[in-house]
């Protein structure tokens, strides 16, 4: 397990390396004179050099580089110009809102997809089946601010029952979170609901026509059993492969989920950025998002490795 | 499909044409293939003829017939300025599913040239596919975001940002399958004749890759068409001079309490192309490459 820990870790090293240089590049992606960009139409000269010198633009490109990585190391991402703090405080201070609504909606996708997946393999080919596979495809089929819209027009105008936005703390009222939270969650989670049951009930599938469940059936163990125990024991490895997938795709969703239903999270703070052109704040916000998702990946598999022995052996993770 | 080499691995002899062959009778048999495809070719037929369809002018004020829900008049309703949603959704139809083209586009060559390039010539696979993990580690709505937001706003904007988020995975799905093929006998039974790396991965090797990149694409276009809306919206994609339907989406929500019609419209047509999309990707895959069931984000 150590050396299988050590080996993923140490994968991980120049992805990394190469990730914190992507982020680097875009702002180098600014067409013409970055600092007239973001300082905006009709500022000052003196303004638009100062801008320069405070984020080291007028630096050669190779020191602007060196002191980019010897800020990273040092946790510092460089500061937002729209809000004149440094980055990653900004982005750290977000982070509570961003997390609690994907595990929330990281829950809904778990605990709907798996049941659809596994209601859909058990019913393979009736009307059951085609029902729940429509409804995942239409699920993967839509866009997930516009089914947060439409959910607005639904329960929030129409039937008055949700705000339209806004976002109160769990810890504070935990009655006014679900409130607030609910349509953000559901909105990211219903793409995500379709995908799982779509791989859920294809491994179902797979994993049912083993010998070992027939084995299981034979002995006169119960119908639920064989499922819940023997059946879904299989079946999880997959979806645990995918957790990382998804919380990417809701990661990637939060920028305009939280931008449509006002909550201060990590994405509505991106999609201000992109609009007031800060550009510190995407580049430091969008490393900061890919980092950690990675650290969470290398968790993921180690803890798959924990669990599942062949992984650890063979290395075919 | 692909030139007549692409039989070879296949139970029929060469030369017979695509459309008498036994892949597209499978295709045409395969239920969802079939009305993906009819959803898809109505969107795209829609969006090429929309110029001699009769329509009103989609950018044509008339303030007096402002907020007019659907009807038989206006059967899509009307915005806030009274122009005929019903053009406005086709026109910007025809702006979604270019720039969804053109990632596609961009995807098949810098895809199949990376992906190919890094299964067949070994010193390369390392880095190329290093750099593609560490451009898959960002969300890929998230990059595409970042790009455009430094490249400033346009449909081509777009079209690049999104193309860079995709083309490491199109490539991965490439360099996979020319892996395979590689090792196959009639690879080294070419190399033993003389045939050179070119020939070899022209001739004998891509042809023999198809199913998995022809599949992948599908999926491409729709995943293209749901991000290009999310750029839109946000501002990132084309001027709202020329609306696509992302921007239809962006502009309608200002006014979803009084016209909800204006945002739910549009929403509809990118689930139509997407559903489609994604049907016909699931019939290309059952025919094409039952082996690649696994999905991918």
């Amino acid at each position: 397990m150590g050396r299988y820990a050590t080996k993923r870790l140490l994968q991980a090293i120049p992805i990394l390396a190469l990730v914190s240089l992507i982020s680097f590049g875009i702002m180098k992606l600014v067409p013409g004179d970055p600092a007239t960009v973001m300082a905006g139409p009709g500022a000052n000269p003196a303004d638009v050099e100062n801008l320069r010198r405070t984020l080291g633009l007028d630096k050669p490109f190779l020191s602007q580089l060196v002191i980019f990585y010897v800020n990273l190391v040092q946790g510092d991402l460089g500061r937002s110009l729209m809000l004149g703090t440094p980055v990653t405080d900004a982005v750290i201070e977000r982070t509570p809102a961003t997390l609690a609504i994907a595990a929330y909606a990281m829950g809904l996708t778990v605990f709907f997809g798996l049941l659809a997946g596994v209601v859909a393999a058990l019913r393979q080919n009736t009307w059951v089946d085609q029902i729940v596979s429509s409804i995942a495809l239409i699920g993967v089929s839509l866009p997930n601010f516009w089914l947060g819209l439409v959910m607005i027009v639904l329960f929030s105008v129409q039937l008055g029952w949700l705000p339209t936005g806004g976002y109160v703390e769990f810890r504070t009222d935990p009655v006014g979170w679900l409130r607030t939270a609910t349509m953000p969650a559901l909105s990211l989670a219903l793409l995500q609901i379709g995908l799982l049951a779509r791989i859920t009930r294809s491994t179902m599938l797979e994993v049912l026509r083993q010998d070992y469940i027939r084995t299981a059936r034979a002995k006169g163990i119960s119908e639920f059993r064989v499922i819940m125990r023997h059946a879904m024991a299989n079946v999880m490895i997959p979806v645990v492969t995918v957790i990382g997938i998804i919380l990417s795709v809701l990661i990637s969703g939060s920028v305009v989920v939280e931008t449509i239903f006002a909550i201060p999270g990590i994405g509505s703070l991106l999609g201000n950025a992109i609009l007031r052109r800060d550009y510190p704040l995407i580049q430091g916000g969008l490393l900061f998002v890919a980092t950690s998702l990675m650290v969470l990946n290398i968790l993921i598999d180690l803890l798959y490795a924990y669990f599942d022995p062949r992984v650890r052996i063979d290395g075919s993770a | 499909m692909a030139a007549p080499d692409a039989a070879v691995l296949e139970d029929r002899p060469a030369r017979v044409p695509f459309w008498r062959g036994p892949t597209f009778r499978r295709l045409i048999h395969h239920r969802s293939f079939v009305i993906g495809a009819i959803l898809v070719s109505i969107v795209l037929v829609t969006a090429l003829i929309a110029p001699w369809l009769d329509l009103p002018d989609p950018n044509r004020l008339a303030i007096r017939f402002r907020f007019r829900p659907p009807s038989g008049e206006f059967l899509l309703g009307t915005d806030n300025l009274g122009r005929s949603m019903l053009s406005r959704v086709i026109w910007g139809g025809q702006l979604s599913l270019a720039i969804g083209l053109g990632v596609v586009l961009l995807n098949a060559v810098f895809g199949v040239t990376l992906g190919a390039a890094a299964g067949y010539f070994g010193k390369l696979d390392g880095p190329l596919m290093r750099f593609a993990d560490a451009l898959m580690a960002f969300p890929s709505v998230l990059l595409a975001i970042g790009i455009a937001a430094a490249l400033g706003p346009s449909a081509m904007t777009a079209v690049i940002a999104l193309a860079v988020v995709y083309i490491p995975r199109t490539a991965r799905i490439v360099r996979a399958s020319v892996l395979v093929v590689r090792e196959l006998e009639f690879v080294q039974a070419a190399r033993a004749s003389g045939a050179d790396d070119w020939r070899i991965l022209r001739q004998h090797i891509m042809p023999n890759c198809m199913a998995p990149l022809i599949v992948q694409l599908s999926f491409v276009f729709a995943y293209a068409v749901l991000s290009e809306a999310v750029l839109s919206f946000l501002g990132l994609g084309a001027p709202p001079t020329t609306p696509s339907w992302g921007i239809l989406i962006a502009e309608g929500r200002s006014y979803i309490r009084e016209a909800a019609w204006l945002t739910i419209v549009p929403g509809v047509a990118i689930a139509i192309t997407v559903f489609g999309l994604n049907l016909l990707g699931d019939g290309l895959r059952d025919v094409l490459d039952p082996r690649l069931r696994v999905e991918q984000g």
